[in-house]
C-alpha cells in the first residue's frame, strides 16, 4: 500500500465551534438572484439529500437537472426509513441542547468524525424541523397540538420527531412535493428513469455526467457547472440488505475511479432489529424500526437447548442481556453494541426461531403496561408488516429479530463545504462520509440528508459557483465527453457479450456470502485477506462467466443490474483493504483483534484518529491512502461506554 | 413447506409490441417467499435456460416505496387485503394453483414492457398543486402553529398514499379519485395548507382529469389499496373542489371578497 504523506484539509473555519458555520456563512461568495438561472447543477440522486438539494436549489432560481433511476423521484429509498428524525428543540425540557446533540452523534460515531460537521449538523437540526412542519409534513402531534418526539438510541433525552412509523415516507414526499413545484414552474427538469453512469472530467473539474436512459437505452451526456451526487449508500455490496432492490454505489464509485477519494468504507452499520432470514431465496432484509426498543424487550433463553415457544418459558429462564450488561442504556444502547450483543448471544447457541437465527423483541410487558392500542398507535405499521413477513402475531408472541447490514458511514470524501476533492463534485447524504464517524445513531440519517440538502449545500455551492460568472457550462459535445460516452457504450457491450453461464444475482450472492462472512460485524486480519483474494476472483468470474440477455437499446433489468454489481466487487475490494488497514475497533468497524475484556470496541486514538480518504489505484491494485487528521477540542475522546 | 404452482404471465416486448400470456411451472416454491421473490426464482431459471426475464418493477421491497405492483388473479397486489406486491407472501397460495399476473391496466399507465408501467400521470397531479409553498429558509418554529392531535392523525391517514397506481388499476374506470384525494386531503386539513387550499383542488381535479377516468363510486380502490387510504377523502375533495369552483365564479363578481374568504 502506498501513502501520500499530504494530509487532506477539512476546510473548516477557524473560530469556536458555536460560531463555525456561521462566521463561514456570513464570508461565503454569493450569486445574485439574476444570475442565478445562468448557472446549470447536475443532482443526481431523488432521496433526501438530493430532493431536498433540487428544490432547494429550484426555489433559489439556478437552472437545475436531476436524475433517479426509478420511475418517480418519490420512491427514493429515503421513504422507508421507519423511526424518526433528530433535533436539538428541546420541546421536551429535558436537557438537550444542540450542543447535546453534537456530543452524542461524536460519542456515538465513536470519535472519528469531524467536529466542525456535527455541531453545524445539530444546529441546522431545529431548522429542518420548522421546514418540514412549514410544508405540511404530517409528525405525530401531543393532544394540545404540539408535536410529539420520542427517544432513540444512544441519547439520555427525547428528541426523535416521527410520524407513526413512516417518518421517512412523509419527509420524502415533503422534499418531492416541494421538488415537484419546481419542476412546475420549470427551474428543475426531472429524468426519471435514467442513471448515471459515468462522471466526466474537464480541465480537472467536475464537468458533467453520461446517463442512460433506462427505457429506451439511449446514452447521453450532460454538462453543468456542478454535479452534485445523492446517490446514497453501498449496503446493496452485501447482496442481503435493508436497502431499496435498486440501491447501488455506481455513481460514486465512478466518481472515485475519475478522481474523488472513497473515505472510510469500512465503516458499515449493522441494524440490530431487522426480520431473520428465512431461507436461500430472500432477495432482501426488513428492518423493524429501532424505536421499537422503547417498549420492546429484548432477550434469549437461559438454556441453550430451549425448545419451548417464547411465551411458554418463565421469567427467570429468561436473559435481557442488554438490560443486564448495559443498565443505563438498556434496550436502547447504539446499534453497533446492540448488534454485536445479539451476536454474541446467537453464536454462544443461545439463538431463537427455526433457524436459531434470531433474539426476540417482546411487547409482553408494554401491552400490558401501556395496552394494545398505544402500542397499536405507535407501531402499527411495523407490527403489520412483521405479521406479513413472519407469518406470526407480533401482539401475542415476540418478534424474532437479527442484525442486518443497514447503513454505510463510508462514502466519497468531502470538506466542510460538502465539496469533494474534485472541484465542483459535491456530494450529499448518505453518499458522502461526513458527520456519523463510525457509527451512526438513530435517526440522524434523516437529520443529516435534509441538513445538506435543504441547508448546507444551497450555501457552499454558490461559494464556488460565483467565480465561475460569466463561464458557460462546459459542451456536453466535446471530445471529453464524447470519450466518457464511448467508455459507457463499451461497457454495456462488454456485458451483453460474455454471455457466460452465471445470472448477475447468483454471482451477487456469492459476493455478499464473501463480505458478511468477513467483513461484517467482525473481522479479523486472516478473513480480511481471504476477502480480498476472494473477491478478486469472483470480479474476474463476473467478467468472463455473467450472463446478461437482451440488449442495450431496450429496457433491460439484468443490464442495469450487471452494470452495479460489477463495481460491488471493486468497492468490496477497497472495503476489505480499509477494513485490514484500521487495525484498531471502533464503531462499526470490529477488529476481532482489538477488543476490551468486555468484548468492546477497542480504539487506538494515538495511530488511527484520522479519515481513511482512499484514491483510486486501478482495478485490482491497492488505493492510495491519504489522511485527513481529526482533532478534538471539544469532545474529548474516551473509551465508550453505555453502562 | 413448499408449494408447487402454475403462472401465467403478460409478456409484452415494448409499448407498441403485442402481448400475450406465458405460461411456467413452478416447483417448489418456498412458503416463506414474498411474490416478488418467487418472480426472482422464476427469472433466475429464464435466464439460466437463455430466455429473457420477466421484466417487473420493485425497489424497497417492504411496502413502502409504491414502486413495485402487479394484478394477480384480476385484483391489483393480489388477495390479501391492504398489502403491496412484495409484501405478499407465497403462504397464501396452495400447491396446484394457477395464478394469472398481468400489469396495471389503464389507458393512463402506458405499458413499457411486460409488467412495467408509466405512472408519470401521478407526478403530473402532484406537480399540478400537491404541495405547499414553503420555500427553504422560510419557516416560522414548528411549535408556533398547533395543530390538534385528530387532525394531524387524518392527515397522516391521508398521506399514508404510497403511489402505487392499484386504485386506478382496480378501477373500471381508470380513475385516480383515491390517489389525488389522498393528497388534497392530506393538505387540505391542515393549517399550514389553508392559503393554497382552494387553488390546490380546483388545479389538481382539473389536472387529473386531463389524464384518468372519471369516478362513479364503485369503491374498488379503497379495497385494494395497501396504505387503506379511506374513500371518504373522496368525498372530502368533491366538497372542496366545488367550493373552489363557486369561489371561481363569485371572484369573477366580486374579486374582493377572495381574499376575505380564504381559509
Amino acid at each position: 500500500m502506498t501513502t501520500d504523506t499530504a494530509t487532506l484539509a477539512s476546510n473548516a473555519p477557524d473560530g469556536p465551534l458555536a460560531d463555525k458555520w456561521n462566521t463561514h456563512r456570513a464570508n461565503m461568495k454569493l450569486v445574485a438572484p439574476q444570475n442565478r438561472r445562468k448557472f446549470d447543477i447536475i443532482i443526481v440522486g431523488t432521496g433526501l439529500a438530493g430532493g431536498a438539494a433540487a428544490a432547494t436549489l429550484g426555489e433559489m432560481g439556478y437552472n437545475v437537472k436531476v436524475f433517479c433511476y426509478q420511475d418517480s423521484p418519490r420512491r427514493a429509498h429515503s421513504i422507508a426509513a421507519q423511526g424518526g428524525i433528530n433535533a436539538s428543540k428541546n420541546y421536551k425540557n429535558d436537557g438537550d441542547s444542540d450542543y447535546r446533540l453534537f456530543y452524542d452523534t461524536i460519542k456515538g460515531g465513536d470519535y472519528r468524525a469531524r467536529e466542525s460537521n456535527v455541531y453545524r449538523l445539530a444546529e441546522i437540526s431545529r431548522n429542518i424541523i420548522d421546514q418540514c412542519v412549514a410544508q405540511g409534513v404530517p409528525f405525530a402531534r401531543e393532544y394540545g397540538g404540539l408535536l410529539d418526539t420520542r427517544s432513540f438510541g444512544g441519547a439520555q433525552v427525547s428528541r426523535t420527531f416521527y410520524a407513526r412509523g413512516q417518518t421517512g415516507q412523509q419527509l420524502l414526499l415533503g422534499a418531492y412535493q416541494a421538488l415537484t413545484r419546481q419542476i412546475e414552474v420549470g427551474t428543475v427538469t426531472m429524468y426519471p428513469r435514467t442513471e448515471m453512469l459515468d462522471l466526466v472530467v474537464k480541465d480537472g473539474k467536475a464537468a458533467g455526467i453520461v446517463v442512460r436512459d433506462l427505457v429506451t437505452g439511449e446514452v447521453s451526456s450532460h454538462s453543468a457547472h456542478a454535479v452534485v451526487l445523492g446517490t446514497g449508500g453501498y449496503g446493496n455490496a452485501f447482496f442481503l440488505s435493508t436497502n431499496a432492490k435498486g440501491c447501488n454505489a455506481t455513481a460514486i464509485w465512478r466518481a472515485h475511479r475519475k478522481g474523488a477519494y472513497f473515505a472510510n468504507p469500512c465503516y458499515t452499520q449493522i441494524h440490530p432489529t431487522c426480520i431473520p432470514v428465512s431461507g436461500d431465496h430472500q432477495s432482501k432484509l426488513t428492518l423493524m424500526s429501532e424505536s421499537l426498543r422503547n417498549d420492546g424487550r429484548i432477550w434469549v433463553p437461559k438454556d441453550k437447548n430451549e425448545t419451548r415457544t417464547a411465551n411458554a418459558i418463565p421469567e427467570d429462564e429468561r436473559d435481557y442481556y442488554l438490560e443486564r450488561i448495559y443498565p443505563a442504556f438498556a434496550n436502547l444502547v447504539p446499534r453497533d453494541v446492540a448488534s454485536r450483543a445479539a451476536k454474541r448471544m446467537v453464536d454462544a447457541g443461545h439463538g431463537v426461531g427455526p433457524l436459531k437465527n434470531g433474539v426476540y423483541l417482546d411487547f409482553k410487558s408494554a401491552i400490558e403496561r401501556l395496552g394494545r392500542e398505544t402500542i397499536e398507535q405507535r407501531y402499527g405499521n411495523l407490527f403489520d408488516m412483521y405479521a406479513n413477513i413472519a407469518g406470526e402475531d407480533p401482539y401475542k408472541v415476540p418478534m424474532r429479530i437479527y442484525p442486518a447490514v443497514h447503513y454505510t458511514m463510508g462514502g466519497l470524501w468531502v470538506d466542510y463545504n460538502l465539496m469533494s476533492n474534485l472541484p465542483g463534485l459535491f456530494v450529499i447524504g448518505e453518499a458522502n462520509f461526513s458527520d456519523h464517524g463510525a457509527n451512526r445513531l438513530g435517526a440522524s440519517a434523516l437529520m443529516q440528508g435534509l441538513s445538506d440538502g435543504y441547508f448546507v449545500l444551497p450555501a457552499t455551492l454558490p461559494n464556488y459557483l460565483a467565480g465561475m460568472l460569466g463561464t458557460p457550462a462546459p459542451d456536453p459535445s466535446s471530445a471529453e465527453f464524447k470519450a466518457v460516452e464511448s467508455e459507457v457504450q463499451d461497457r454495456v457491450s462488454k456485458l451483453l457479450s460474455i454471455n457466460g453461464k452465471q445470472t448477475v444475482d447468483a454471482i451477487h450472492r456469492r459476493l455478499g456470502k464473501v463480505l458478511w462472512d468477513n467483513c461484517g460485524m467482525g473481522r479479523n486480519a486472516e478473513g480480511l485477506r481471504t476477502a480480498q483474494k476472494e473477491i478478486a476472483a469472483l470480479r474476474e468470474e463476473f467478467w468472463s462467466d455473467v450472463k446478461v440477455l437482451g440488449s442495450g437499446a431496450d429496457f433491460n433489468q439484468s443490464l442495469e443490474k450487471a452494470g452495479r454489481v460489477a463495481d460491488f466487487f471493486e468497492l468490496g475490494e477497497l472495503l476489505a483493504q480499509d477494513a485490514l488497514d484500521r487495525e484498531e475497533s471502533c464503531g462499526g468497524h470490529f477488529r476481532e483483534e482489538h477488543q476490551t475484556p468486555e468484548g468492546e470496541a477497542l480504539r487506538d486514538d494515538e495511530h488511527f484518529s484520522y479519515v481513511a480518504a482512499w484514491e483510486f489505484g486501478g482495478t485490482g491494485k491497492p488505493g492510495v491512502l491519504h489522511k485527513e487528521q481529526l482533532t478534538f477540542e471539544y469532545a474529548h475522546p474516551t473509551q465508550r461506554s453505555y453502562k | 413447506m413448499t408449494i408447487s404452482l402454475t403462472l401465467k404471465v403478460w409478456r409484452q416486448k415494448g409499448p407498441n409490441a403485442a402481448g400475450g400470456f406465458e405460461t411456467y411451472s413452478v416447483p417448489d416454491v418456498n412458503e416463506d417467499m414474498s411474490f416478488l421473490e418467487m418472480l426472482d426464482v422464476v427469472n433466475e431459471d429464464l435466464i439460466t435456460s437463455g430466455k429473457e426475464p420477466i421484466a417487473f418493477d420493485s425497489d424497497c421491497r417492504e411496502g413502502i416505496c409504491g414502486m413495485c405492483g402487479v394484478v394477480i388473479n384480476g385484483r391489483p397486489h393480489g388477495s390479501v387485503a391492504h398489502v403491496t406486491t412484495c409484501q405478499l407472501h407465497m403462504r397464501n397460495f396452495r400447491t396446484g394453483d394457477t395464478i394469472v399476473v398481468e400489469p396495471w391496466r389503464a389507458k393512463s399507465f402506458p405499458i413499457i414492457k411486460d409488467l412495467v408501467v408509466d405512472r408519470t400521470a401521478f407526478d403530473r397531479i402532484i406537480q399540478s398543486g400537491g404541495f405547499i409553498s414553503a420555500s427553504t429558509g422560510s419557516a416560522p418554529d414548528a411549535n408556533a402553529t398547533l395543530v390538534p392531535k385528530a387532525v394531524a392523525d387524518k392527515a397522516m391517514d391521508a398521506a399514508a398514499c404510497i403511489g402505487c397506481g392499484a386504485c386506478v388499476a382496480a378501477c373500471p374506470n381508470g380513475a385516480a379519485q383515491l390517489f389525488t384525494s389522498a393528497k388534497v386531503s392530506h393538505l387540505n386539513v391542515l393549517p399550514q395548507g389553508q392559503p393554497e387550499r382552494w387553488a390546490r383542488v380546483a388545479s389538481m381535479v382539473d389536472t387529473m382529469e386531463e389524464y384518468f377516468g372519471s369516478c362513479t363510486n364503485f369503491g374498488e380502490c379503497e379495497a385494494v389499496c395497501p396504505a387503506s387510504v379511506s374513500i371518504n377523502f373522496i368525498a372530502q375533495m368533491n366538497r372542496d373542489y366545488l367550493r373552489a369552483k363557486f369561489k371561481d365564479r363569485r371572484s369573477l363578481v366580486r374579486a374582493a371578497d377572495v381574499a376575505n374568504d380564504e381559509g
